[in-house]
């Protein structure tokens, strides 16, 4: 290995390794004193090295750059908005008409559109990614994990337009024409049929209420696709947490006659317990951001949802579906700057707790390494 | 033998069966929530495969769209992901790479170091919307770049760039310290060692990250949504400032915009199964080669 | 060959990692009660064979064991016998140690809680019972809310083997369990391992020949995967059988 190992290094470096340069140079012929000549020499590639870091370092920074700059031209377009119309005005107003005259532009309805969508999809995203996390760390044999690894990693980086658009003209009609007339009709009959108090009436006018769908385009069905968005992002960042948790945990409780079960939920869970809330953390924050399955399925009303079948336009759809046709410059494209600098602020907020958690997490395994 | 002796024992070690109705409980429900996210995927990739396999021929990936886009193929669209996702890539690979050089050999810890990796952390997870809008107001509008391949070339590698930086630092960590040092021993210089041994001894897994990240990449639609995406355009773009298709636009505006919605439903199940394969055929091969690498890694 | 002072009698016993044999057919009687140790050089297999007295390694999923291990006569690796009880029965403290990173009182309180014990004062009887047998009480009493992680080296050590006894075992088995520690915490945690000998039996694999000569009431020599000589401490150390054993406690390899 090693004889292989200086062989490459020698033909990799030859090209311009220090032997080659001193070759050179005692061509040229050296600088007669013995001092000029080390000085000379060092001068030469220290300067190039020092250059390159230079550069190396500059780019370095491009990421810094670039956030930088995001901040600065979302507030920038943002900022007249929240000047013109009051910035209490354009977050708690109930009405967004951004089209009418005078148009009135409150993004209350868009943000607990996102809230909304965004609750019902971790309800069901983060016991599901969590669980695949626990099953692809700790469960799954050696086989069944190098096959489902790679496809939760699939599922991670599947278009979202076409999830958004098997949510569409799949999920929607199954909601609609078929779910529908089963819960909100023939559930509540067989309800009905039963005599018994408060299931035959209460209930009944409830499921006949509240479980119709009058759309399949509507949060719940964006929320089962959010879903299938989340679970990847969830399970993979979990799955990292829970096996960095230390082999000697589990050897220790296995040793003491723990099961499984037992090993899971009393000592790997709560020795991961940190990183396992930056998934979940990182899990919401890709549901927030996420544009076309609420763009395409969440039906599209500007107004506050308040059952789990009504529909809704979360931020990100807000800003897809109406830039354009916002006029450059006109009060309604700085709106939908400051609906995206709300949504960047959300998301930026997230960052920072999950990179707080993460740290601390860092400090106490480095720590036990005493 | 042993069986009959144990009664004896003041201790019970020999029990039939363990019966443990919670262990088992909760590792079947784990178990079934394990497989959940791999059923779905297969769930929808079967659905559009049926629906879209018929549309797929030879004419439907080398024709352009005809009849109000109702008839005729998706080439200028292939056309359009390929072109967007080839220039993000040439555009970003270079500079997420030397990034990455600059965080595992060239980053002192201290104040800088910690803006980097916090900048690279936050703009991972920035909605890809608002990269949208950040290229609208920079590359479209302040650049006068205009709805361009550029601006969404742009736009995309600025959303890829934590991804790249991520993996080609991954890479370049993994390779060993030991290889660094025999460099060093030769009397090569920092930067010669990071060019002759740690880009090369690094250079699979940093292409392995570039091939995953192109995925991602070429599957998006809400960063070129207002950057660079067409409606229609008559044929392949002509030159970088000019507006493209692309696939994950195509199957937007083809579902929900427009007056042919269901007579264009072929189309779209066509055009979210070339999609997929081009995507998932890309993720397929980045995994395929970053395992192959794993198993072949000597060190 | 099973007396009534043998706890564990290991009857023509193989250990296999895939095709590697990593422990081959190994014959030992371990005395109850007594400090029994485990030497030899490293990747001997001694580890090895110390981790399937509690079926340890079930955990790595390509092993597979030939022969038979007798627990108090019974074959450990019957398809019948019950590793969880086992586990308990037989504790283990490993080379490095490794609590919980949780509190002190919640380390030791794992083991009795996992058998379903609730109440808080018997829980308090059993941890405090536990570490003052692991001579940790003293220490640590003011903090048992602390993590266990924030002891010291040794501390942490014995409080693995308070965790250890919670169980009430009656064995328990040591992986080098000194190895990652300093002189004076050795030394401890050596004058412990002689008090606890009168109620638990130990067995302790040490890469560290004086302690085996120290401590050990007997000595089993491998090398090799093979069992090489077996007997007394004094025995094998002053007037040893086999040319290989005389070689390396002398000094000559290892």
């Amino acid at each position: 290995m090693n004889q292989v190992l200086s062989f490459w290094l020698v033909q990799n470096l030859s090209g311009n390794n220090t032997l080659t340069l001193l070759l050179k140079r005692t061509e040229e012929g050296f600088p007669t004193s013995g001092n000029d000549r080390e000085r000379v020499f060092t001068l030469k590639w220290q300067t190039k090295e020092k250059a390159v870091e230079f550069v190396v370092s500059s780019i370095g920074l491009v990421s810094v750059i670039v956030l930088l700059l995001i901040g600065f031209f979302l507030f920038k377009e943002a900022f007249q908005i929240f000047y013109k119309a009051g910035a209490l005005q354009v977050i708690f107003g109930s009405a967004w008409y951004p089209t009418y005259d005078p148009p009135s532009f409150g993004m209350w309805p868009l943000i607990m559109g996102t809230l909304a969508v965004t609750l019902i999809t971790a309800i069901m995203a983060i016991p599901l990614g969590l669980g695949t996390a626990v099953y692809i760390a700790e469960v799954a044999n050696h086989r069944v994990k190098e096959f489902l690894k790679p496809l939760i990693e699939m599922l991670a980086s599947f278009p979202s337009v076409v999830l958004a658009f098997f949510g569409m003209v799949v999920i929607a009609p199954i909601l609609s024409n078929w779910l529908s007339p089963i819960l909100s009709e023939k559930l509540p009959e067989l309800l009905k049929s039963t005599n018994i108090p408060f299931i035959s009436t209460t209930l009944a006018d409830f499921c006949y209420d509240k479980l119709f769908i009058a759309s399949g385009l509507n949060i719940s069905t964006a929320a089962l696709m959010l879903m299938v968005r989340a679970i990847p992002v969830i399970s993979s960042i979990a799955e990292d947490a829970l096996t960095a948790v230390p082999r000697t945990y589990r050897e220790a409780s296995y040793s003491l006659g723990a099961d499984k079960w037992e090993t899971i939920w009393k000592v790997v869970i709560p020795a991961s317990v940190s990183g396992l809330s930056v998934a979940v953390i990182l899990g919401i924050g890709t549901i927030i951001g996420e544009t076309m399955i609420v763009l395409m399925v969440a039906g599209g009303a500007a107004v506050v949802p308040h059952w789990i079948f009504d529909a809704a336009r979360p931020m990100p759809a807000a800003i897809a579906a109406e830039m354009a046709e916002a006029p450059y410059q006109s009060l309604h494209y700085h709106a939908l700057f400051g609906v995206g600098a709300i949504l960047f602020l959300i998301t930026f907020v997230l960052s920072l707790i999950s990179d707080f958690i993460s740290k601390k997490y860092r400090a106490v395994r480095i720590g036990e390494k005493v | 033998m042993q069986d009959t002796e144990s009664i004896h024992k003041p201790f019970m070690l020999v029990r039939k069966k363990r019966f443990n109705l919670k262990q088992g409980f909760f590792l079947s429900l784990i178990r079934m929530l394990g497989f959940a996210g791999a059923i779905t995927l297969f769930v929808i990739l079967f659905f559009v495969a049926y629906n879209g396999i018929h549309v797929l021929s030879w004419e439907f990936i080398t024709q352009p769209p005809v009849d109000a886009m109702t008839k005729g193929g998706i080439f200028p669209v292939i056309i359009g992901t390929v072109a967007l996702t080839v220039f993000c890539m040439i555009i970003i690979i270079p500079i997420g790479v030397t990034t990455a050089i600059f965080l595992s050999e060239y980053a002192k810890p201290g104040l800088i170091l910690n803006m980097v990796m916090m900048s690279i952390y936050t703009l991972a997870g920035v909605p890809s919307v608002v990269f949208g809008l950040f290229g609208l107001a920079v590359f479209v509008v302040a650049f006068n770049f205009g709805m361009s391949l550029l601006a969404g070339s742009l736009t995309l590698a600025i959303m890829v760039l934590p991804y790249i930086i991520s993996t080609s630092e991954e890479a370049i960590k993994a390779v060993p310290n030991s290889f660094k040092e025999a460099s060093f021993a030769c009397g090569a210089t920092k930067w010669q060692t990071i060019r002759k041994v740690v880009l090369p001894t690094a250079m699979p897994g940093i292409l392995t990250g570039s091939i995953l990240g192109t995925a991602k990449v070429s599957g998006e639609t809400a960063p070129i949504m207002f950057t660079a995406a067409a409606f229609f355009t008559p044929g392949v773009p002509q030159s970088l400032f000019e507006p493209v298709m692309a696939l994950p636009y195509h199957i937007y505006v083809l579902a929900t915009a427009g007056t042919h919605i269901e007579e264009t439903r072929p189309i779209q199940y066509g055009t979210a199964l070339t999609l997929i394969v081009l995507v998932l055929g890309m993720n397929l091969l980045g995994i395929i080669l970053r395992s192959r690498q794993r198993k072949k890694k000597a060190w | 060959m099973v007396n009534d002072k043998s706890i564990f009698t290991i009857n023509d016993f193989s250990i296999y990692y895939g095709n590697f044999k990593a422990v081959n057919n190994i014959k030992l009687p371990i005395e109850a009660n007594k400090i029994t140790a485990i030497i030899g050089p490293s990747g001997c297999g001694k580890t090895t064979l110390l981790r399937s007295l509690n079926r340890m390694n079930d955990l790595i999923t390509t092993s597979r064991v030939e022969g038979q291990v007798l627990f108090q006569g019974v074959d450990i690796y019957h398809k019948d016998t019950d590793v969880i009880e086992l586990r308990r029965r037989v504790g283990m403290v490993f080379q490095k140690p490794n609590p919980f990173p949780s509190s002190v009182y919640e380390n030791v309180a794992y083991g009795p809680k996992l058998k379903g014990i609730k109440k808080k004062s018997q829980l308090d009887e059993i941890v405090e019972n536990a570490l003052v047998r692991a001579d940790l009480w003293k220490e640590v009493r003011d903090k048992l809310n602390e993590s266990g992680l924030s002891l010291s080296g040794g501390q942490m050590q014995r409080l693995c083997i308070a965790r250890s006894l919670a169980q009430e075992p009656e064995v328990i088995l040591f992986d080098e369990p000194t190895s990652a520690l300093d002189p004076i915490s050795t030394a401890n945690i050596e004058n412990l391992l002689q008090q606890l000998q009168k109620t638990v039996t130990i067995i302790i694999v040490t890469h560290n020949m004086q302690q085996a000569a120290r401590i050990s009431e007997y000595t089993a020599f491998m090398y090799l995967g093979e069992m090489i000589e077996f007997g007394e401490t004094d025995t094998i150390f002053v007037n040893p059988h086999n040319k290989l054993t005389e070689e390396y406690i002398t000094g000559r390899f290892g």
